[in-house]
């Protein structure tokens, strides 16, 4: 098997708790109510907020509060074998996390019966989409506007080769021993996703939170700076 | 006097989760935890008399009593009809509030699909039903003109203090202008002034959040 550490360094040459190059850019779609497009390491996505507005089927009405409605995709081309379009187990999955994530930021109760809708295009993919697609979320809804206790920040952490180390890579999640997604209030450092795919010691499991909490700080400074771009001083 | 207390009031951009201060009186715009204030919205801070708002940069309308608005009808029944007001709440507007004694049935007769119309928010429930009436001064039908919209939030800039900036628009292309709180504005005139108008307008929903704006319009307005 490939050993993915060499010599305290990773297989892409990065430290252990090493993030990958970020961007975030705000308002990149002129369409919609408010947008993002993030590129984490390989990961490009895009994130798109429409709302709130009138929640349609009406039954899916909420009378005390709106609903975040979030649709997370991947492109046929984000992958290298062409992926089958359309929602999968996955990326219902995700989509459904993501939804309960945001609904937790958001002052929903300022909205009843309306909805909020996110829509997240996945168009590159190299592992920790989940995260990347969230951050930009949190960026497109400050963007449209929408009134919220915090950002959410997002990254994951995992285990390659015994050693924990911070925001997989393509290689290191796939042949690697653990991943933990988890995306944060930064404020209050609220936990709102937490996800583990692969087996870790407590202690292990512990590093790893602590050492995701802090990237998520990184990562809130970047959505913030991104945010402020948008809007240079007078 | 005025220049400094201008200067002090500083239009500082503010994030959501972003602390604002202690012990003030928290106004919209913003959350407080005890007695930390922070911001609720992507806005501009604004501090009076001891009570801090932020100004959204975006956002949808969210009616409110007693607003003027311009809507457009989406939907007749047979003694009122359904108003899309820009916000994600359709209003209903019942034959009783309008102007025109209405048979049951009827109601196309006076007011059909795609007319636009200025109405004001007579009631707005917890749920946010909303109604709105046309018995009021100047609400009516709204008939030749051009509509245009603009994000809601940045109506009151436009509109100034005391109704100054519209009124300066108003009187140097002499077109009649009118500003629905939900972001849609009315206007009328020849052609050319109201594309001066527009372009005025346009100009302050961009630069909503710069100083000295009043003056940067005027003297965009006295070039043409």
């Amino acid at each position: 098997m490939e050993q993915l550490i060499k010599d305290g360094r990773r297989i892409d040459g990065r430290k252990f708790d090493e993030l990958r190059q970020i961007r975030i850019e705000a308002g990149v779609l002129k369409r919609a109510d408010g947008s993002a497009y993030m590129e984490w390491g390989g990961n490009k996505a895009l994130a798109a907020v429409y709302g709130p507005r009138e929640a349609r089927p009406r039954h899916i009405q909420n009378p005390t509060r709106a609903i975040v409605q979030c649709r997370y995709n991947m492109a046929a081309f984000s992958v290298s074998d062409r992926k089958r379009q359309g929602p999968d187990r996955r990326s219902v999955e995700i989509s459904k996390i993501m939804s309960e994530a945001l609904e937790h930021v958001v002052f929903t109760e300022q909205f009843p019966r309306a909805s909020i809708d996110v829509y997240i295009e996945v168009l590159q993919a190299d592992a920790g989409t989940r995260c990347t697609g969230l951050t930009a979320a949190s960026v497109a809804l400050a963007d449209a506007g929408i009134p919220m206790r915090d950002f959410v920040s997002s990254c994951a952490v995992g285990k390659v080769d015994g050693q924990i180390v911070l925001d997989l890579g393509k290689q290191e999640d796939n042949l690697g021993d653990a991943d933990l997604p988890i995306a944060i209030m930064p404020r209050t450092k609220e936990i709102l996703l937490l996800q583990m795919d692969g087996h870790l010691t407590i202690e292990e499991f512990n590093k790893a939170v602590d050492m995701g909490m802090n990237a998520c700080m990184e990562i809130y400074e970047m959505q913030k700076e991104a945010m402020r771009k948008k809007y240079p001083g007078d | 006097m005025m220049d400094i207390e201008e200067k002090h009031r500083e239009r500082e951009i503010v994030l959501p989760g972003e602390f604002l201060g202690e012990n003030l009186k928290p106004g919209t715009g913003v959350y407080n935890e005890g007695k930390q204030i922070y911001s609720a919205v992507f806005g501009v801070k604004s501090v009076r008399a001891n009570m801090i708002n932020v100004i959204p940069l975006g956002g949808r309308y969210i009616p409110k009593i007693n607003d003027c608005l311009i809507g457009t009808i989406t939907e007749i029944g047979p003694s009122s009809w359904l108003v899309d007001i820009n916000s994600p709440y359709p209003a209903l507007l019942h034959v009783t509030e309008s102007p025109w004694r209405v048979d049951f049935g009827e109601a196309a007769k006076f007011l059909n699909i795609g007319d636009a119309v200025l109405v004001k928010v007579s009631s707005v429930d917890e749920t946010k039903k909303v109604q709105v009436t046309m018995k009021d001064m100047g609400l009516r039908k709204i008939t030749g003109g051009r509509l245009i919209e603009i994000a809601p939030s940045k109506i009151p800039r436009l509109i100034g203090k005391g109704g100054s900036m519209i009124s300066m628009i108003k009187k140097s292309t002499k077109c009649r202008i009118f500003a629905g709180q939900n972001g849609r504005i009315w206007l009328e005139g020849d052609e050319p002034s109201i594309n001066t108008a527009v372009t005025a307008i346009k100009k302050i929903e961009n630069e909503a959040h710069t100083f000295g704006l009043t003056d940067a319009i005027s003297k965009y307005l006295e070039g043409k």
